[in-house]
This record gives C-alpha cells, sequence and structure tokens, in this order.
C-alpha cells in the first residue's frame, strides 16, 4: 500500500504538483489520468522516490519513503520508466537479470534460481525468445516488455508504470495491461487512453490544474461530465456488457476559438 | 525431448552459461599470455636473455629453486634489479589504467570517456613539473617526484568533485564538464612552468615524463603502494560490477533498482582519483590505454562489467607491456616514451571503433 499525502512539487516557479493525495491499495491496479502537462509522471515519480516532494510525506506499507535505503525501496517498489537505457551492451537477459540486484549482496552472484527467475518473467511479457539479442538492437515494443519483466523480476510488493502502452501495438497494449492486472501487487500506472484506463483500473485519479480533480473507482471518476472540462473535448459514454467504452467528439472550430479567447 | 536437452535448460533457463564459459575460457587465456608476455619481456631488450633463463632467476629469487645456478651475476641483476620491476610496474599502470577506463566510461556513460578525463594527470603533470623544473618536494628525498605529482593529482581531484558537486548532485554530465575545465587550467599551469623554467634539460624531462615512462620502476615503496592501491581498486570495481552496469544505463533506473546514483558516483570518483594520482605518479600519463582497453574487453565478453573489469585489467597489462618492449627496443639503446607508442598503435584502433559504432547504430 502506497499513501502519500499532500505532496508536490514545482518545476520553476510553476506549481505542477500541489498539495496532492493518493492512496494505492494491495491488490488493486490505480490508474493516474490527466492531460498533457497534468502532472502525472510528475507525481509519479514522487511516489517512486525520484523526486522528493518539499512538503507531506509518502509512506509505503507503513514505512516512510525517504527513510528507505535505495535497496530496500527498490525491494518493495518495482518501476517501469521512460529512461530506458538504448545504449547499453547488455543482452536482454542480462538487462532482466538486473532485476535481481536488489535482492543480492555485493557479493553474492546471480544464482540459478534468478536465473529461473528472470526466465519465467521474459516469458510472461512474450520475450522468451529475445534472451539472447542486445537489448539495444530491439524494436521499441520489445524494449518496453523487456524492461516490464525486468521489473517483473524485482518482485517487488508495488508495480509502478509510466505509460507502459508506449511504442506497444495493440495487442501488446491489452496484454501488459491485462498481466499487470493479473498480478496480486499493488499497482500504479500512469495512462494516456482513457478506454485502457476504464478496462484495466480499479481505481483513477484524474489530475487537472495541478491537483487531483476526481479520484474514486473508475465507474466513477469516467463520468463524461467530470472529463469533459479537463480534457477539453466532448466524450460520450457507452456502457456495453458491463465495460465502459469512451468515444470522442471534438468540439467544432469555433467553440475552440471562443475557448481560447475567453482564456 | 532427449533427457541431456532437458537437463541443460534446467541449468540454464536465460542462455547465459554460453557467455559465461566464453568469459572463463578469455580469463585462462589472458592470464597465461599474462605470463608468457611478462617472461618474454624480461628477457628482451639490449642484452637479450633466454626465456628459461629468466624464468629460472626468478623462481630463484622467490623460491630459492632451482638450487644450481647456471646464470652469470650480470644476467641475475639486469633481470631481477631492472627488468622484473619494471615489467611488473608496467602490468599494474596498464590493468590500473584500463580498470579506471571502464569506470569512468559507466560514471559519465560516455563511450569517449578516459581515466584522464577528470583532470586527474594534468593535476599530476603540473607537480611533476614543479618538482622537476623548481625542486618541489625535496622533502619526500628519492619520492619527491611522485609524492609532488600525487600531490597535484589529489587537489585536481578535489577540485574537479568540488565544482562538480556546487548544484548540490553529482551528475554524469557536470563531471565530465568539471573534468574537461580542470584539466584545461591545470594543462595551461604546466605548460607556463616549463616555459618559465631557464632549464632546458629540465624541460626535456618534463616533457618525457608527460609522455610516460616506466623507467623508475624499482623495488621501492612506490612499487608496493602502486600493487596494493590498483590491486584493490580492480577488487572493487569487480564486485561492483553489477552497480556499474545499473549506472551506466542511467540515474534514474540505478536509483529503481536499489542503486543510490550520486553516493555510488562518489565513491567512485575516490577510487578512481586515488588510483590514477598513483599511476600517473610512478609513470607518468599514458594515453589511450584506458580508452581504448575497456572497449575491446566489451567485444570479448560482453558488456557486464563483473567480466568486463577483470578482463579489461589482463588486457591493458599485456598491451603496456608490450608497448614497453617496444619503447625499450625499438630505437636501443635508446628509449622511445611509451605514450607515443600507445598512442600510435591507440589512435588506427579507435577509429575502427568509430567506424564499427556507426555499423552497429545504424
Amino acid at each position: 500500500m502506497i499513501e502519500a499525502t499532500r505532496v508536490s512539487w514545482r518545476y520553476g516557479e510553476n506549481p505542477v504538483i500541489d498539495g496532492v493525495s493518493v492512496t494505492a491499495r494491495p491488490g488493486r491496479v490505480l490508474g493516474l489520468i490527466g492531460p498533457n502537462g497534468s502532472g502525472k509522471t510528475t507525481l509519479l515519480r514522487l511516489l517512486y522516490g525520484a523526486l522528493r516532494s518539499p512538503t507531506g510525506q509518502v509512506v509505503v506499507d507503513g514505512d516512510g519513503l525517504s527513510t528507505l535505503s535505495a535497496r530496500e525501496a527498490a525491494r518493495r517498489l518495482a518501476v517501469v520508466i521512460q529512461e530506458t537505457g538504448g545504449e547499453t551492451a547488455l543482452t536482454v537477459a542480462e538487462m532482466v537479470l538486473l532485476g535481481r540486484g536488489p535482492h543480492l549482496s555485493a557479493f553474492q552472484r546471480t544464482s540459478r534460481a534468478d536465473h529461473e527467475i528472470a526466465a519465467r518473467c521474459l516469458a510472461r511479457v512474450g520475450a522468451a525468445h529475445l534472451g539472447a539479442r542486445p537489448f539495444a538492437r530491439l524494436s521499441g515494443g520489445e524494449r518496453q516488455r523487456v524492461l516490464i519483466a525486468r521489473a517483473l523480476a524485482q518482485q517487488a510488493t508495488h508495480l509502478l508504470l509510466d505509460e507502459p502502452t508506449n511504442h506497444l501495438d495493440i495487442r501488446y497494449q491489452h496484454e501488459i495491461l491485462h498481466l499487470v492486472r493479473t498480478l496480486d501487487t499493488c499497482s500504479i500506472v500512469v495512462l494516456h487512453d482513457l478506454n485502457l484506463a476504464a478496462r484495466y483500473c480499479d481505481d483513477l485519479v484524474l489530475l487537472g490544474g495541478g491537483g487531483v480533480v476526481a479520484a474514486g473507482p473508475a465507474g466513477e471518476v469516467l463520468d463524461p461530465a467530470v472529463l469533459e472540462p479537463v480534457y477539453g473535448i466532448g466524450i460520450r459514454r457507452l456502457d456495453l456488457d458491463g465495460a465502459i467504452h469512451l468515444l470522442f467528439q471534438p468540439t467544432d472550430h469555433d467553440t475552440a476559438t471562443e475557448r481560447s479567447a475567453a482564456a | 525431448m532427449p533427457a541431456t536437452t532437458l537437463l541443460d535448460d534446467q541449468h540454464d533457463p536465460l542462455g547465459v552459461a554460453a557467455r559465461r564459459r566464453r568469459t572463463e575460457g578469455w580469463l585462462v587465456v589472458l592470464t597465461v599470455t599474462l605470463i608468457v608476455t611478462g617472461i618474454s619481456a624480461v628477457g628482451a631488450g639490449a642484452i637479450g636473455i633466454p626465456p628459461l633463463t629468466v624464468a629460472r632467476i626468478i623462481g630463484h629469487h622467490l623460491v630459492g629453486l632451482p638450487g644450481e645456478v647456471s646464470w652469470s651475476p650480470p644476467q641475475d641483476a639486469i633481470v631481477w634489479q631492472v627488468r622484473l620491476p619494471r615489467v611488473l610496474l608496467g602490468m599494474l599502470v596498464g590493468a590500473g589504467l584500463a580498470v579506471c577506463g571502464v569506470a569512468l566510461q559507466a560514471m559519465v556513460r560516455n563511450v569517449l570517456a578516459d581515466p584522464y578525463l577528470l583532470g586527474v594527470n594534468s593535476g599530476a603533470s603540473s607537480g611533476a613539473a614543479a618538482a622537476i623544473l623548481f625542486g618541489a618536494g625535496a622533502g619526500f628525498g628519492q619520492y619527491a617526484l611522485s609524492a609532488s605529482a600525487f600531490l597535484g593529482a589529489f587537489g585536481a581531484s578535489l577540485l574537479v568533485f568540488l565544482i562538480a558537486r556546487s548544484g548540490g548532485r553529482v551528475t554524469a554530465i557536470r563531471l565530465l564538464l568539471s573534468g574537461v575545465a580542470v584539466g584545461y587550467a591545470l594543462y595551461a599551469t604546466t605548460s607556463f612552468l616549463i616555459f618559465a623554467s631557464k632549464s632546458a634539460e629540465g624541460s626535456r624531462s618534463v616533457m618525457f615524463w608527460l609522455l610516460g615512462s616506466l623507467g623508475l620502476a624499482r623495488w621501492d615503496a612506490l612499487l608496493a603502494v602502486t600493487a596494493v592501491v590498483l590491486v584493490g581498486a580492480a577488487g572493487y570495481l569487480t564486485i561492483t560490477g553489477r552497480r556499474l552496469d545499473v549506472l551506466a544505463i542511467g540515474d534514474e533506473t540505478a536509483q529503481t533498482l536499489g542503486v543510490a546514483p550520486d553516493r555510488f558516483r562518489i565513491r567512485l570518483l575516490v577510487v578512481v582519483s586515488l588510483s590514477v594520482g598513483v599511476l600517473v605518479s610512478a609513470a607518468g600519463s599514458i594515453g589511450f590505454v584506458g580508452l581504448v582497453v575497456p572497449h575491446l574487453a566489451r567485444r570479448l565478453v560482453g558488456a557486464p562489467h563483473v567480466r568486463v573489469v577483470p578482463v579489461a585489467a589482463l588486457l591493458g597489462a599485456i598491451l603496456l607491456v608490450w608497448a614497453d618492449v617496444i619503447a625499450r627496443v625499438l630505437l636501443a639503446p635508446q628509449e622511445i616514451p611509451i605514450g607515443i607508442i600507445t598512442s600510435l598503435l591507440g589512435a588506427p584502433f579507435l577509429l575502427i571503433l568509430i567506424r564499427r559504432l556507426h555499423a552497429t547504430a545504424a
């Protein structure tokens, strides 16, 4: 469980995240959604400690994140970020094995058990055949899957993903999020695609204007009346066979001009 | 499915065993090569001595074998007093430059980084120039030159570190830029010292020192200190291999995989500065070894630093000893500064490397 209370971050003079509180519960998938620049990634970075909030605190399973050593934090939080290390000469297998690092002491070499875990994680993202390939020569989608396998190999109690469906084709977008959903970890996912958020997240936090616009079960947050003013686009919601589908209708040009003139 | 395949699959679910075996193979080959290199290099020179005699003389001094002495006293003196310490120093310096190059390339995430990037050698050069030209460090007696060079190196690394840290965090790019800046400033200082000095002979020996030489090698405290520091550094870098791997990917990745990047970078900086300071004090600045050998090692055994560091150490040792043999033999009895040899050999190699780099990127 991750509980963040009143965390904030500013780039220069502009507060991106201003006194935001979120809670991610065990066994559930929390989605962070919001338009560009609403601070989704910044909030995620505050949650895994890449940024240290000057206000409030982040508590992971009862301990303040700032009190944990880097190794202990990495045993609790596995993170998939956009920094890929595309120039590395490591092979895919070696890359995934790095996920075992937080569990090994300085003098320990990776054991057979570590190799088995890494191989299993590669298989789970459908990348078992890539093991011997150089990581740097993979396509964007293959890299993303390998980085997710590395995060799985960390066997942490929490999984945090920043736009994990970037670079993935439609099939792997669904496969990866389905995988996240079937894990019994506490997961937090930054997502652009609201329909993916609708299908795979239990809870959602909608960010906008530096703060939380709405938070709660996905079905409640994905309300056109809530979303439309934040995204500035017409939205219709269909509930088909118990699943939510959102359809988007760009507001016509005149309204857009009016709006920008008013702003 | 045959039983053997099943067993192999269980043993090696990731398919990394082949690479591991290959690394072990290379370690054996390179260790044997290093021993052969050492014995041949001790035998080579103005007065050639057969390898078997070399081995017997070394064996006699080390363990008292063989009991019967079948060689002349001058041969004994050449092997034991002159050439062996020189070859050992060559091995240590070559290995040290190579592993420091590996560490720096990971630290600043730049394949063109070399151990001199942090301005350490420029600091050492200024110190050495001050000692040769103006008698600095005379209080250290026979170690005046080395001590003065080491103090210069230490001052330079401290300066680089303080500048790099002035923004609060020691990032890769900040380290790179402050190293280059301090390096240029100290290079200017050294040039000014040479310019300001009246002694032509002194200037010549500073130049010689700047280009590197193993000529100072003796059985003395300096050799012992160099050995302890460089073996320690190679050991530390091998043990922290996994952390070097994640640091080389990126700071944020390192952090999410349990390595605090800033703290680790500072520790590396201490280890590398100390090592480079010691080896520059002992042998001057010898270019290209620290830049080229890490790439060679990665080509042989792949990227993980647990393998790259020991392989680079052996390769660096072998290469530097051969470069020194060429430096001694080519224009014998005159000796060519070893830095000229390593640069002549290293530059074309680097060009080949860059071509390959482009080929793989495209």
